[in-house]
């Protein structure tokens, strides 16, 4: 058996890339990717909880994966939004970089 | 049974190398169509990932979602804002610096927290019916969620129109 605590080490380094990649990227779509990636090492450590966790009540032991699952719903709500955000940024200001989008910025 | 466990260990390592290579990828290569093939290199591996668990329907949910469907999304606006994707400027902006400090010192908490916790583990336990199982309890248990959740997918849905339309 893998220990736990692997997955949990494998999520943790890819959660890191992903939040390095929403800080330090310029470009919109890749800071999405970002974020992406971020949702995905969230949805490694809930499937390795549920596989190894003892379940709170014996009705919620599929708990892990029915949250995961919601987790991929939301990934993809927020994928549409996002890019067609996006889309809507470019076509009036002709950019995807994040710094050159500051009309609100103080 | 000794070699099963060792090709599950395989499995693991290689995989995760799969994933976490994908991601470096994704959150370096300059050029963005690249990147976004890392990311989905990344997706592979942890539906591999999510095979090694026997969480089999949430490796195939991502491989359908994530790989098939938020993919071709994300390569799609790749595509529709192309020009200045390739300019000279550099691809991180100035604070890569601290945004890479930020992201050690956060592996350095989880790393700290995966190691020391004292988890209440139970022995793995594997569900033969899981689909079936998965289904009843999304529409008993989990009623109210399901529902949030489809609500939530067509208000997307119709935001998306609405913002990215002429």
């Amino acid at each position: 058996m893998i220990p736990l605590q692997f997955y949990l080490i494998v999520a943790a380094i890819l959660f890191c890339l992903g939040l390095f990649g929403a800080l330090a990227r310029r470009n919109a779509v890749a800071i999405l990717m970002g974020i992406e990636l971020m949702l995905n090492a969230v949805n490694i450590n809930l499937v390795a909880f549920w596989r190894y966790v003892k379940p709170a009540a014996p009705t919620m032991d599929l708990a892990g994966q029915i949250f995961a699952l919601f987790v991929v719903t939301l990934a993809a709500a927020e994928a549409a939004i996002g890019l067609a955000l996006i889309i809507a940024i470019y076509r009036s200001r002709d950019t995807v970089n994040v710094e050159d989008v500051d009309l609100m910025k103080w | 049974m000794l070699t099963s466990q060792f090709l599950t260990y395989v499995a693991f390592f290689v995989l995760s190398a799969i994933a976490l290579i994908g991601a470096f990828l994704a959150v370096t290569l300059r050029n963005l169509v690249r990147a976004a093939l890392g990311l989905i290199l990344s997706f592979m591996g942890v539906a591999g990932i999510y095979f090694v668990l026997e969480a089999e329907f949430v490796a195939i949910v991502q491989v359908i979602i994530y790989i098939g469907a938020i993919s071709v999304l994300i390569l799609f606006a790749i595509m529709l804002t192309r020009g200045l994707m390739t300019s000279a400027a550099s691809t991180q902006n100035s604070q890569w610096i601290g945004a890479a400090f930020v992201g050690m010192l956060m592996f350095a908490v989880l790393f700290f927290v995966a190691i020391t916790t004292n988890w209440p583990l139970a022995q793995p336990h594997t569900i033969s019916d899981l689909i079936p199982r998965l289904g009843a309890d999304l529409v008993t248990t989990y009623l109210l969620p399901f529902e949030a959740v489809s609500l939530l997918l067509l208000a997307a849905l119709i935001g998306a129109i609405v913002i990215a339309r002429e």
